[in-house]
């Protein structure tokens, strides 16, 4: 278990191992395997770095904290490996365009692979990776992070690919503006690339960002890799660690996927076993899972988390990986109250994933849960 | 009609069948030796001998190993391999074998090797291939005595030309060094990939002797038929593919059994449970083949994408050894393996074992049931009961939806099963001890296509029409009749994050061999 009461901490290599579990579930679907972002912290670790997370708390007001994350398509960087430096680059790019010496590495994504960069950049650099996100989960988009949603304007920015080309975007009129120009540079740099926002002020990111969520990933790989240990069950494990609920268990019927606009757009049917037995459920998937409905009522949609895992073994499922046939176990996760207020959800309700018949209905708030 | 011989080398048995058509002539089990080949002659010269057939009538021969799996487990008779990757800038953070066992990679020899090349996902060149650097390692090849080398390129399967080249540079500065190039073996996943590439590579001599080995135990026995080895997917690869990509015989194991035990029974859609010496295999039958795993699939501790049948094993055998009182039971996990002929009950032995609880309850003749014959009826029936509920729990795990499939009980351990697991029927087919190498003689051709195609310029139902008539292309080569190719595997993923439509396609076709009408 990680523990950051005390200060900061070091990860160790079996803190990595959890963290691809629990990086991975907060994924819900989408962001990216994190299998080899965990390679590369370990290579890193291995070489002699440090990866330290530092609590939120601990944070100066002043510190100045720089979010990144990779940006592309999972697909390219699980076989266009990247260099292993993109990150460092774009930071000390930064530091330079803007003449600020960076404090502190934050996450925009702790869902899937972008949980890894950071900490690999950090480590490099010599810096912690504050313990916390924009986002608690994975989102296909840069402005869906709460940094963006509660003011935060994220150029200047800098990307770089693995060949040692550096982009600074000086200006975006708008966050959508940013997403966009990022989205065309990234397909020229290969779709695989790095890119470090501008830096937010301590007091910014102890506000506004999705807090503890490196603890909460790591918490979850360990639970799930205990329960497994112990034979117990691994789906109950998650659920009790983060007051969801499973909401399903099936076998998928059907799987229809297509493409709209860059994204992995699908339906996934799913037909109940177990308590589901005459039970039909349907995910909705955009890049993540999106929307849980059962027998024709939405029952769980973004942006809480709908994760979809194996049913045997409790590891969590990528929109990718889906079959025909698949058992899997649905579970509803609460997200965090920042990402429920109407300028939130403005930006990352089901609405901006085309899905205005949808209205949000939180799940009760992780506290309130059983 | 076509006589066919399939044989089957386990880590314990040697089985072997004679099919005339669809028809089962002959089936026997022999026990694996350790130079594997007077095993299978022992088998060969057996089941001759029972089919009552002439020799120079078999037709064809099929043969399913697991010798290349147990040599990667078992970190034996495998080559150095020099492994070089064309992919810098990129990829440099993460070297060849990054996340292999120490001592798999150590027997492997640690020569890894970065070079500039590769291409991106849209077909540019990452960097021009480094030329020089490969003659580099030639010299390096040369100067260690290494004599295989195994190249892959990021995004190999769209373009393999720069492994090609590569290849051809080496060879012309190494005369005689073999080269595996991954875009041969596997699809897109760098690491998985390249990683297939390495261990097939290491095991290209031990495939080469085992090859000869097999051919010679063949022709020893008077067979001048071809021979074929089973793959991974229930398919057949020709004798000397197999010398070049021994990696694709890795799962062919569960596979053979579970298609064997759908053609035994003629159940296309069922549950199947190998019951062995040692565990049980339990895997679900999906129109006549083995559903897929999902996940990612270890080999030996290395991770791998080979797509394996989805099989579940519990500690549950012939051999597994029982021990408690009938309140308090202990089966397994452990077993006496292949000592059973001699520590189990029936065979004068000391040992409880399942096999034992099978012939007391009536269920089996095997040995001297005398033994056996004084035992509680009402332990045997709680031991009975046990099983029946480990089965249950197993076949549960594996059963795809609540329709009422019945369950094939396959395998020398068979005996053990009862007739009925939970609400499911059991079928015992004929020759059920030797379903594996039944499935090994009716394997068919496989044809196979995955790549990236452009939806910018063709509709996605012409690039399916165009990877369909591929993979048609390759078992058609391969030796496929084109009438009786069929699609088992369609999957299109999009690229997501990326603009150009860009679609990942698999397809796969199977067929029936040639001159065989199965």
């Amino acid at each position: 278990m990680l523990d950051l009461s005390k200060g900061t901490v070091s990860l160790t290599e079996q803190d990595l191992e959890a963290l691809e579990i629990g990086s991975g579930i907060l994924g819900t679907g989408g962001g990216g395997n994190p299998y080899i972002g965990k390679l590369r912290a370990r290579e890193v670790l291995r070489a002699g770095y440090e990866l330290r997370v530092q609590p939120l708390e601990t944070l100066d007001d002043q510190a100045q904290v720089i979010p990144l994350g990779g940006i592309g398509a999972p697909l390219v960087s699980f076989e266009r490996i990247k260099e292993g430096r993109e990150g460092l680059r774009c930071l000390r790019a930064l530091e330079q365009r803007l003449g600020i010496t960076a404090d502190a590495v934050a996450c925009e994504e702790i869902g899937g692979q972008n949980s890894m960069e950071p900490l690999v950049t950090a480590a490099l650099a010599g810096l912690p990776v504050v313990d916390g996100d924009g986002m608690g989960r994975a989102f296909p988009e840069m402005q869906m992070t709460t940094y963006a949603i509660y003011g935060h304007r994220t150029t200047p920015s800098v990307m770089c690919d693995p060949h040692g080309n550096i982009v600074i975007f000086d200006h975006a009129i708008t966050e959508k503006w940013h997403e966009t120009m990022a989205r065309a540079c990234v397909v020229a740099q290969g779709g695989a690339s790095v890119l470090a926002a501008a830096p937010m002020s301590g007091a910014f990111m102890k506000r506004y960002s999705i807090p503890h969520t490196y603890t909460q990933a790591i918490g979850l790989g360990y639970a799930v890799l205990e329960a497994r240990r112990d034979h117990e069950d691994p789906i109950k494990a998650i659920c009790d660690r983060e007051g969801g609920r499973q909401v399903f268990a099936g076998k998928i019927t059907d799987l229809k996927r297509h493409f709209k606009g860059g994204f992995n757009v699908g339906v996934a049917q799913i037909e109940g076993l177990e308590g589901w037995r005459d039970s039909e459920a349907e995910i909705v998937i955009q890049n993540e899972f999106l929307i849980f409905s059962r027998d024709g009522e939405v029952e769980v949609c973004v942006p809480d988390l709908v994760v979809v895992l194996d049913l045997d073994s409790g590891l969590p499922l990528t929109t990718e990986v889906l079959r025909y046939g698949q058992r899997v176990a649905v579970l509803a996760l609460p997200c965090h109250p920042l990402l429920r207020t109407s300028d939130a959800l403005d930006v990352v309700g089901p609405s901006c994933f085309g899905h205005p018949e949808v209205t949000f209905r939180p799940l009760p708030a992780k506290e309130a849960a059983p | 009609m076509v006589l066919r011989l399939g044989i089957d080398v386990g880590g314990t048995n040697t089985d072997a069948v004679i099919l005339d058509g669809r028809k089962v002539l002959a089936g026997v089990k022999c026990t694996t030796t350790e130079d594997v080949m007077s095993g299978i002659s022992e088998a060969l010269e057996a089941v001759l001998e029972k089919a009552g057939v002439e020799r120079a009538n078999v037709d064809v021969a099929m043969i399913g190993t697991t010798h290349f799996t147990n040599a990667v487990i078992e970190r034996r008779a495998l080559d150095p391999v020099a492994a070089i990757r064309l992919g810098l800038p990129a990829t440099a953070c993460l070297p060849p074998m990054v996340d292999w066992p120490e001592d798999l990679a150590e027997v492997v020899g640690d020569h890894r090797y970065m070079l500039h090349g590769g291409y991106e996902f849209d077909g540019r060149e990452i960097a021009e291939l480094d030329r020089d650097g490969l003659r580099r390692i030639a010299d390096e090849i040369v100067a260690k005595g290494i004599r295989t080398a195994a190249i892959s390129s990021v995004f190999s399967p769209i373009n393999r030309e720069m492994e090609e080249e590569a290849r051809d540079i080496l060879q012309a500065a190494v005369p005689g060094l073999s080269v595996v190039l991954s875009s041969e073996i596997g699809r897109i996943g760098l690491l998985e990939r390249e990683s297939a590439a390495i261990m097939n590579a290491s095991l290209l001599s031990l495939a080469d002797k085992t090859i000869t080995a097999f051919g010679d135990a063949l022709k020893g026995a008077g067979l001048t038929c071809p021979f074929y080895v089973t793959q991974n997917d229930g398919t057949l690869m020709a004798a000397h593919m197999v010398r070049r990509f021994p990696v694709l015989t890795f799962a062919s194991g569960p596979t053979n059994s579970m298609r064997g035990a759908a053609f035994l029974t003629g159940v296309k859609d069922a549950i199947v449970i190998d019951i062995g010496g040692t565990t049980t295999d339990v895997g679900s039958l999906q129109k006549g083949f083995p559903r897929q795993a999902s996940t990612v699939v270890d080999v030996g501790g290395v991770r791998t994408n080979f797509r394996m049948p989805d099989v579940f094993a519990i500690g549950l055998g012939g051999g597994t050894i029982i021990s408690g009182e009938k309140d308090d039971l202990t089966i397994g996990p452990k077993s006496v393996g292949y000592r059973l002929g001699s520590e189990a009950r029936v065979f004068g032995g000391g040992t409880l074992t399942c096999t034992d609880i099978a012939v007391a309850a009536g269920e089996a003749e095997i040995g001297d049931p005398s033994k056996v014959a004084d035992m509680d009826p009402d332990f045997v029936a709680a031991v009975r009961a046990r099983i029946g509920e480990m089965l249950e729990d197993a076949v549960e795990r594996s059963r795809v939806s609540p329709e009422p499939l019945p369950v094939i009980a396959v395998g020398g351990g068979s005996i053990l099963a009862p007739d009925r697991i939970g609400d499911l029927e059991v079928l015992r087919p004929e020759n059920f001890a030797v379903a594996n190498a039944v499935g090994a003689a009716i394997a068919q051709i496989s044809g196979e296509v995955e790549r990236i195609f452009s939806l910018a310029s063709q509709s996605r139902e012409d690039c399916l029409a165009q990877a369909d008539s591929e993979a048609r292309a390759t078992a058609i080569n391969a030796g496929a009749v084109a009438e009786t190719l069929d699609v088992i595997e369609r999957e299109d993923v999009p690229l997501a994050y990326l603009p150009g439509n860009a679609t990942r396609i698999h397809v796969k076709v199977v067929g029936d061999m040639e001159g065989l009408d199965a």
